[in-house]
């Protein structure tokens, strides 16, 4: 089956966004194909390299990374979501005035329409949060 | 799902189950609501719990220091989204009725509010 995700919340204060990642390991580890993965609300904080948790606590932005390389995931973060909190790539951060981007490897900033396609692609799209 | 010219066409229904205020659910639905309107999709709303507050009239955000983007529900229409179900038993325990809204909405009892949904391919729950 074909699935997209959509992950509505932040990393460590919601385990939406562990057991958003625990599926879509699940899926692609039982063979199915995973469309999109998209990153909306404080979802948008997945993809900020600059996480930092404790050394003995699980790196949630980093596993999407690595989770992504192995399978090539399209990793997408809502730019209108990222552009409020905080979330930029070298373009968003050049485009805005910013003097940094933080987006971490793997993920991609861009609209709302790549929410919508990835429910009209996929057979089936999973939501995570609230 | 239908296969129209120019691609698929599938049943979307956003709903919503939370208050205007308080958590940016709301907003950053109806956010992906006016965009996914120019995908020409079924598009329908479902308001349920208190997302029936989103609609209801006489919103004043001033001492919240947000901004009242309830006017943009009756914008919906012109984007060809008409569709609006607000689900009765949520209304009416929070003593609300369809004249209390913002914009026309047809009432839903819970169980068809629930065969509604089966009806769907795409659910967007904020």
């Amino acid at each position: 089956m074909k699935f997209s995700i959509l992950v509505n919340e932040g990393p460590y204060t919601h385990e939406a966004a562990d057991t958003a990642y625990q599926f879509t390991k699940a899926a692609l580890d039982k063979g199915h194909e995973i469309f999109r993965v998209f990153f909306y609300h404080d979802g948008v904080n997945n993809g900020t390299r600059l996480t930092t948790p404790p050394q003995d606590d699980r790196n949630i932005v980093k596993r999407w990374t690595e989770l992504g390389e192995k399978h090539k995931l399209d990793l997408v973060v809502c730019v209108a979501a990222a552009q409020r909190r905080g979330i930029a790539d070298a373009d968003e951060a050049k485009r805005n005035g910013k003097d940094a981007d933080n987006i971490a490897p793997g993920f991609r900033i861009s609209g709302l329409g790549q929410l919508i396609e990835a429910g009209i692609q996929a057979d089936r799209l999973v939501t995570f949060g609230d | 799902m239908s296969e129209m010219e120019g691609g698929i066409v599938k049943k979307f229904l956003y709903v919503n189950r939370k208050a205007p205020y308080g958590t940016v659910y709301a907003q950053e639905s109806l956010e992906v609501v006016l965009i996914g309107a120019a995908f020409e999709q079924d598009v329908s709303l479902a308001f349920i719990d208190d997302g029936v507050y989103q609609l209801a009239k006489g919103q004043d955000t001033k001492a919240l220091g947000v901004k009242n983007f309830s006017p943009t529900y009756r914008a919906l229409e012109d984007y060809d989204v008409t569709k609006l179900f607000v689900e009765k038993e949520s209304l009416e325990v929070r003593g609300l009725s369809a004249d209390d809204m913002v914009v026309p909405v047809t009432i839903m009892g819970a169980q068809e509010m629930a065969e509604y949904m089966n009806g769907q391919d795409v659910i967007l729950s904020f």
